[in-house]
């Protein structure tokens, strides 16, 4: 039981009361080993941000129990120590009256062990790399100043410098590009090799999920409706979500929509 | 029939706080037919966003134009006071769709009154009948099969994102714009959403309340489906011109190859096929750049003996390329 990283029985998380109830996530049970990579994919409102909450220990289920190494998160910022995660809006994320580079040094506050500012200074420039920037392009910008996609690679960048233990990505490439985005999945396939990370992809993408997971969850209506191996869910589902959910994929060698 | 929209040899910079030119936009060339989809794809930060400011003539500070000509129906866009270019340009001759649309309404007012303020904002006449307005707003809402009454009197927080959106891309078109421009309009959807948006704007195009659209996104396999024909850009340069199934089959320019190969696929076997990476970054645009812009990163460039000279577009079988190596 102690090897599993997350594990969580029937754990329910309800907003609101009385009439107006809004159920995020019903009574959903697993278990996430270390060193897994598991996806959990499924389409916009299906609670799959409010789980990642939850394993974030931002917010506290309703109902049932949910463990972080056999045990329930009480001390966040202990937690987080450990756990880190992409965030889906990288708009929201930075604070817009300080530097890009300061903020990222800055993460490095979180960590138990802060290293030295040499070394801060050095893991920086090196995440800066893993996400396809030059240092000195960044060199004195403020938020406000790069695109969408720079801003997503600029959280990526915070976590390929403090090298957490848990990763949980809520939507961590929908901003960039393929060919970015086979890049920072290289990395990040690298540094969990390096570092034995467990990494939660939260994505809709299901090519995403396919290619680099070793499970996949789908999730619909604050359920988990099938989990297993990605080649199994994806060539051979069960759920009708996961059906819709794959059909309606742009494929380029398949006819999608009827002009 | 006459071009609708001409784009010739546009550049755009940005000036920074020290006095340093950024040049986002290089020597963008092409022309638009009626009824033509165009879509643009590049990775982020390569100036689509810049493009599609210079396209709408709306050039704020840091923004500025370098050189060349924006012509809409042979109306030139360029050196206009943004006061005319927000009454005379937006929304009836070019339009566009944001990228984000949570940011784009006002989160403190209804939909029908954000749509009753870009009325109001981009026509000539001060006086503005708001029963007319509110009833083309429905007429053109109740077209798209949406529930008309409930989405025009909640705040944008009360809808899904795909309303959202929806609601967006309805009252960007209400003027009937002669162009639209779609900037990444379903980037931030799931899948099941992305279809239900693009199945409005193609409802919108067969209505004909539209029909000529420029698309940016950096999806190429969603760019297969719906634009005619497709530009990917690199580092604020045009490299690869040409209908949507030459270049999303048979792509010629290394970087439209190496986007190509990045697609990641839910297909039978795709699991142990590892996507093409290019290493580095694409060139700081801050400097004058000479030589191939794709060069750093480029598979051929230990054998390519062009790599020095700067590109420009050439026709290779039937499309334009901006590389001198290729076939």
């Amino acid at each position: 039981m102690s090897s599993n990283i997350f594990s969580a029985k029937k754990i329910s998380k309800f907003f609101g009361h009385g009439k107006k109830t809004v159920c995020a996530v019903n009574e959903v049970s697993f278990d996430i080993a270390d060193g897994e990579i598991v996806s959990i994919v499924g389409g916009s409102g299906c609670g799959k941000s409010v789980l990642a909450k939850i394993m974030l220990g931002l917010y506290k289920p309703n109902g049932g129990e949910f463990l972080y190494k056999g045990k329930p998160i009480t001390n966040t910022r202990d937690h987080w120590n450990e756990v880190q995660s992409v965030f889906q809006d990288p708009f929201g994320c930075f604070n817009q009256f300080f530097s890009i580079r300061a903020q990222l040094k800055d993460a490095f506050g979180i960590l138990k062990n802060k290293p030295s500012k040499q070394e801060i200074e050095q893991r920086v420039d090196e995440a800066l790399l893993a996400v396809n920037v030059k240092p000195a392009d960044i060199e004195g910008k403020y938020p406000f100043e790069l695109s969408g996609g720079q801003m997503q690679r600029m959280l990526l960048a915070r976590i390929f410098a403090l090298k957490p233990k848990v990763l949980i990505a809520d939507e961590p490439t929908s901003m960039v590009d393929a060919c970015v985005r086979a890049n920072i999945l290289d990395y990040l396939m690298k540094l969990k090799v390096e570092l034995g990370m467990t990494i939660i992809f939260i994505t809709h993408d299901i090519g995403l999920a396919y290619y680099v997971s070793d499970r996949i969850f789908i999730m619909h209506d604050a359920k988990i409706v099938e989990a297993g191996d990605p080649a199994e869910v994806t060539q051979n589902p069960q759920s009708p979500h996961t059906i819709k959910l794959l059909e309606d994929i742009p494929d380029i060698n398949r006819e999608w929509i009827k002009k | 029939m006459a071009d609708i929209l001409e784009v010739k040899d546009l550049s755009l910079h940005y000036l920074t706080r020290f006095g340093q030119k950024v040049h986002a936009v290089t020597n963008v060339s092409f022309t638009m037919k009626q009824g033509e989809i165009l879509g643009i794809a590049g990775e982020s930060g390569c100036g689509k966003s810049t493009l599609v400011n210079g396209l709408m003539g709306l050039f704020i500070p840091p923004l500025y134009p370098t050189g060349g000509d924006v012509l809409v129906s042979g109306e030139s866009l360029m050196n206009r006071t943004p006061e005319d270019v927000r009454l005379n340009v937006l929304s009836q001759k070019v339009s566009m769709i944001p990228q984000g649309a949570f940011n784009a309404l006002n989160p403190t007012r209804k939909i029908k009154d954000i749509a009753l303020d870009v009325i109001a904002a981009h026509s000539a006449s001060k006086k503005l009948n708001e029963k007319e307005v509110y009833a083309r707003l429905r007429e053109r809402f109740d077209l798209f099969g949406m529930e008309t009454e409930r989405i025009l009197n909640s705040y944008p927080i009360q809808l899904t994102a795909g309303e959202r959106q929806r609601s967006v891309i309805g009252i960007s078109t209400l003027l009937n714009p002669k162009v639209v421009i779609a900037d990444e309009p379903t980037s931030a959807l799931d899948v099941t959403t992305q279809k239900v948006v693009i199945k409005m704007i193609f409802d919108l195009l067969e209505r004909n309340i539209f029909s000529t659209m420029i698309f940016i996104t950096h999806e190429l396999p969603l760019l297969r489906h719906v634009a005619h024909n497709i530009a990917i850009m690199y580092a604020g340069e045009f490299v690869e011109c040409g209908t949507s199934t030459q270049v999303v089959h048979d792509p010629r320019h290394p970087y439209t190859k190496a986007l190509m190969g990045a697609m990641l696929s839910a297909d039978a076997g795709q699991k142990d096929r590892k996507p093409t990476t290019i290493e580095g970054a694409p060139p700081s645009l801050a400097k004058t750049i000479t030589g191939c812009r794709f060069a750093e990163r480029c598979p051929n460039a230990r054998v390519c003996e062009f790599k020095h000279k700067n590109q420009s577009m050439r026709m290779v079988g039937e499309r334009l390329v901006r590389c001198d190596y290729v076939e």
